[in-house]
């Protein structure tokens, strides 16, 4: 019998993505477990880059079976090989435990262990993961479709459109039905004049009904195939969709007295906040804004990269924000902001005046404030104006993160599902 | 038909099509059975993607399976190795059915797919067809339809009772899967249509009956019964055992049971014959390929790239090397099926002595297939490894008792060593050598159930304390009441005080 040949490459992918669900499943403590390490060690840029694949180390998830003591039992086992061993020849066994018992298990590669292995893990798997006890604070008071998009929707015919919207079978039928008419009109005329013809004519009559004739034959083959007025378009009507949309504004003091490691911390808390936003929201806008005495906007690039130093006046950045809001985002955004500092002031009349304008314009407007302060100890002016907002509006929180590795922890207080 | 000269340009192209594999499989089948008188199963042979390849590997040689996280972490640790470059894949990867599935690689240039054509195919398959282990404890014409009745049903089960609970199944059965296996009963063959009219009407029936185990007994016959043991003689299959006694189990969990029961049945041969079956199709594609050669198919630069991809398959470390990691079964298969072929034809004066009833008999390719047909690696071992194969493969036994600080060099390949070594490594692929002696032993049906296990140790070998303990639970989870695991009549461990868990 002729061998039955199957050509199965384009068939049955993934056969085992089932079963790594399952797998995701049971090692989900661990792969939450692993998540602040991983925004402690991984780079902004590898934690946001939207393709790659997150790894995340896996300690063993043993299927025990009844198996024997490696330490225990005389044992003989046959090797290959021997060159210069001859009988009753004595080895040293090898302090603690020896090689054990690699006989019988054959051709698997010694360096696959079972106690550790790594699985990767994509994006949108991996925010899931990130997020998935977390949620935004007061997300219901503002009104969640403010704001509209449009989407284009078929809306019937026009007469009026450009030429990819042509509809053809439409605009051909117009064109039948009015070669119909109009060819009708004519017959019916030369009809008419061929009946006159039959009857008694003068010779001048007939020249002239004939002239008649020829005239409407010629205008009736002269009815143009495809006139303007028939031809159709297909028409589409804008329709307005509600979108849920927000603006992120991101503060940071880059006066000379924060340091790399304080700019990295802010840098790392900042794209949590953001990927966390982007769960929630389909877009969202952020505005970067930096100051040291003055204050400034800048993009992305330039406020995670770019070096400044001078003193402090942490005001002129609320105040550009408040700016920003009252001319691009006053009406229908939900506003979120992040500030983060070492908690340095000018002096203590520059907290006293930040106090105030988030008290009394900013915190009106958004719906959600973060300040954090860096590696700073004693609590300063600003934490403790901050503090006394902090405990009067319920949009304000405040946090201190020392170390890197503490951001998740910070983070996750802030946004810890409130149980009600 | 071509003509010889056109298949042996045919087989001299780097890439194939399917006509090059109808073609050398004309050629294969005819030597197969004329030359080599084998009997294969028709064969299936498919071409597969790398990744197809790691899926069939997490599947340990199924074409389907029931889902079960075990497979996603075997596919997720296969594929971390192979993406590393660690691990190449095999060529191919052939399963024990009817008609008889192999898996071969896209990527395989023609001489590689001829060759696992004569490997896999020819080689593998007849010995799946006729190896004694295979004919009774697997059946090749149902696996896959018994695989895609266990998938159905253990997915309907997730869908009633929740995928937990019915993943906390498996995993206890899995633990026990090496004890799920029948050494010495016939199993009952069912078809697919069968299996679910026995299902139908056991999960009827149990529904009617009570257990009798469990039944309230009249005083005097309870006492009389108190002086025998439960089960009579110790029971070896504990999954078996449990899908049967189990007081707690409902009928789905029962069943899940027994699909993981047939499962390692369906294994269990595989398990024992990995020196054998190697050596089998080993042996079968070196033949064959020759043979073509002989006969004018195949162009000298066809066998230059054998040979290479032949030794590869064949090579063994030493024990010395850092590439070593055991026997490679297929050189040791290989090598005893070559070394039976030339004591056949041109036999020494010691093979005369050894083995009186091969040595120049002439009838290697009879001797081969009655090999195939009546042994597995243990015995395979004992009756034929011949001194020149010890002498070749320079194979030496080591001494490792537990007491001592040393190793002894116990024998070597000398007159004095042939039958040590021999025996020994025939012991080393005795099943008992990697799977301990665990049986049950006693249910204490008159009180509070506790089901207790014997081990009973080879060589003192102990068990492994700490994974004793994480099975027990399992145990108990299937059974429903305490157990406890006895050794030489010393309790190793027990769930009847929680701290052991």
């Amino acid at each position: 019998m002729s061998v039955n040949i199957v050509d199965r490459r384009n068939s049955t992918k993934g056969k085992s993505s089932e079963n790594r669900q399952r797998l995701l499943k049971r090692v989900e403590g661990q792969i939450k477990k692993a998540l602040p390490d991983i925004v402690k060690n991984t780079n902004v840029k590898d934690l946001t880059s939207s393709k790659e694949k997150v790894n995340i180390p896996i300690k063993g998830i043993n299927e025990p079976q009844f198996t024997y003591d490696k330490d225990t039992g005389d044992k003989k086992h046959v090797h290959p090989g021997n060159k210069e061993y001859t009988e009753g020849d004595l080895i040293k066994k090898p302090k603690g435990g020896g090689k054990g018992s690699g006989q019988g298990k054959g051709s698997n590669d010694p360096a696959t262990t079972e106690d550790e292995f790594t699985i990767s893990i994509s994006r949108e798997e991996f925010l899931d993961y990130f997020f998935s006890d977390l949620e935004l604070p007061d997300l219901v008071k503002k009104h969640l479709n403010s704001l509209v998009d449009f989407k284009q929707k078929r809306a019937g015919y026009s007469n009026y459109g450009n030429p990819s919207r042509l509809n053809i079978t439409k605009s051909y039928k117009n064109s039948m039905a009015r070669r119909m008419a109009l060819g009708m009109y004519f017959d019916k005329k030369i009809k008419d004049i061929e009946d006159k013809l039959k009857g008694n004519l003068t010779d001048d009559e007939r020249t002239i009904l004939e002239a008649e004739l020829d005239k409407l034959k010629k205008m009736k083959i002269g009815v143009s195939f495809m006139e303007e007025v028939d031809l159709q378009y297909n028409n589409f009507e804008q329709v307005a969709i509600p979108v849920t949309s927000a603006v992120m504004f991101c503060v940071m003091d880059v006066s000379g007295s924060m340091g790399e490691k304080e700019k990295d911390i802010s840098k790392r808390f900042f794209m949590l906040l953001y990927m966390f936003l982007t769960k929630q929201y389909e877009r969202i806008e952020l505005v970067f804004i930096r100051h040291h005495t003055s204050a400034k906007e800048v993009t992305e690039e330039e406020f995670f990269n770019s070096k400044e130093s001078g003193g402090t006046v942490v005001i002129s950045a609320l105040e550009l924000m408040a700016k920003i809001i009252r001319e691009r985002y006053s009406e229908n955004w939900n506003i979120y902001a992040a500030q983060a500092s070492d908690g340095d002031v000018w002096d203590r009349s520059d907290a006293e005046d930040c106090a105030k304008i988030l008290d009394l314009d900013i915190l009106n407007k958004v719906q959600y404030m973060i300040y954090i302060e860096i590696c700073r100890n004693i609590e300063g002016d600003l934490w403790n104006n901050y503090k006394v907002i902090s405990n009067k509006r319920r949009n304000f929180e405040i946090g201190k993160i020392n170390e890197v590795s503490e951001i998740w922890k910070v983070f996750q207080d802030f946004f810890k599902k409130k149980t009600a | 038909m071509m003509t010889k000269e056109e298949l042996k340009k045919l087989f001299s192209k780097p890439d194939w099509t399917d006509e090059t594999i109808i073609e050398a499989d004309k050629v294969i089948s005819r030597i197969a059975e004329e030359y080599l008188g084998l009997s294969t199963y028709p064969n299936q042979f498919e071409i597969i993607t790398s990744e197809q390849m790691l899926d069939a590997y997490s599947l340990i040689g199924l074409p389907i399976s029931y889902n079960h996280w075990k497979f996603g972490k075997d596919f997720v640790m296969n594929s971390n190795q192979y993406k590393k470059g660690r691990m190449g894949l095999a060529y191919e990867l052939v399963i024990n059915s009817n008609p008889c599935i192999s898996y071969n690689m896209e990527d395989n240039t023609t001489c590689l797919m001829v060759l696992v054509l004569a490997h896999a195919a020819y080689g593998h398959n007849t010995f799946f067809k006729n190896n004694y282990l295979f004919k009774q404890w697997t059946q090749a014409d149902s696996i896959v339809d018994y695989m895609v009745f266990a998938k159905e049903f253990v997915a309907k089960c997730e869908e009633k009772y929740g995928y937990e609970e019915v993943e906390l199944v498996l995993d206890a059965c899995h633990a026990l899967m090496n004890y799920g296996v029948d050494k010495y009963k016939k199993p009952r063959k069912l078809s697919p249509s069968e299996e679910g009219e026995r299902l139908k009407k056991k999960l009827e029936d149990d529904r009617i009956l009570l257990n009798d185990l469990w039944r309230t007994i009249p005083k005097d016959e309870k006492e009389k019964l108190k002086e025998k043991r439960f089960p009579e003689s110790p029971e070896e299959n504990i999954l078996y055992f449990i899908e049967k006694n189990s007081p707690k189990l409902r009928g789905w969990q029962r069943e899940i049971v027994r699909i993981v029961r047939k499962t390692a049945q369906y294994f269990y041969p595989q398990g024992q014959t990995k020196v054998i079956n190697e050596g089998c199709a080993t042996f079968t594609h070196y033949e064959i390929i020759n043979k073509m050669f002989d006969e004018g198919y195949l162009s000298d630069g066809f066998m230059q790239e054998f040979y290479h991809n032949h030794s590869n398959v064949i090579f063994q470390p030493g024990f010395d090397s850092k590439f070593y990691s055991g026997m490679n079964p297929y050189t040791l298969g290989f090598n005893m099926f070559q070394d039976l072929k030339r004591m056949s034809l041109n036999p020494t004066k010691e093979d005369l002595e050894w083995f009186p009833k091969i040595a120049g008999k002439g009838n290697w390719v009879e001797n081969f297939n009655y090999i195939v047909e009546n042994f597995k690696d243990e015995t395979f071992v004992l009756q034929y490894l011949s001194p020149k194969v010890i002498r070749d493969m320079k194979l030496f036994e080591i001494d490792d008792k537990m007491e001592a600080n040393y190793y002894e060099v116990s024998s070597i390949h000398n007159e004095n060593g042939y039958k040590k070594v021999r025996e020994s490594l025939s012991q080393s692929y005795n099943r008992s050598r990697y799977v301990p002696d665990i049986q049950v032993y006693d249910v204490d049906v008159f009180g509070d159930r506790t089901l207790t296990l014997e081990h009973t140790p080879i060589n003192k070998r102990g068990l492994d304390s700490g994974e004793v303990k994480k099975v027990l639970p399992y145990v108990e989870y299937l059974w429903g009441f305490p157990v406890r695991i006895v050794e030489n009549g010393k309790e190793l461990a027990t769930t009847k005080t929680k701290t052991s868990i």
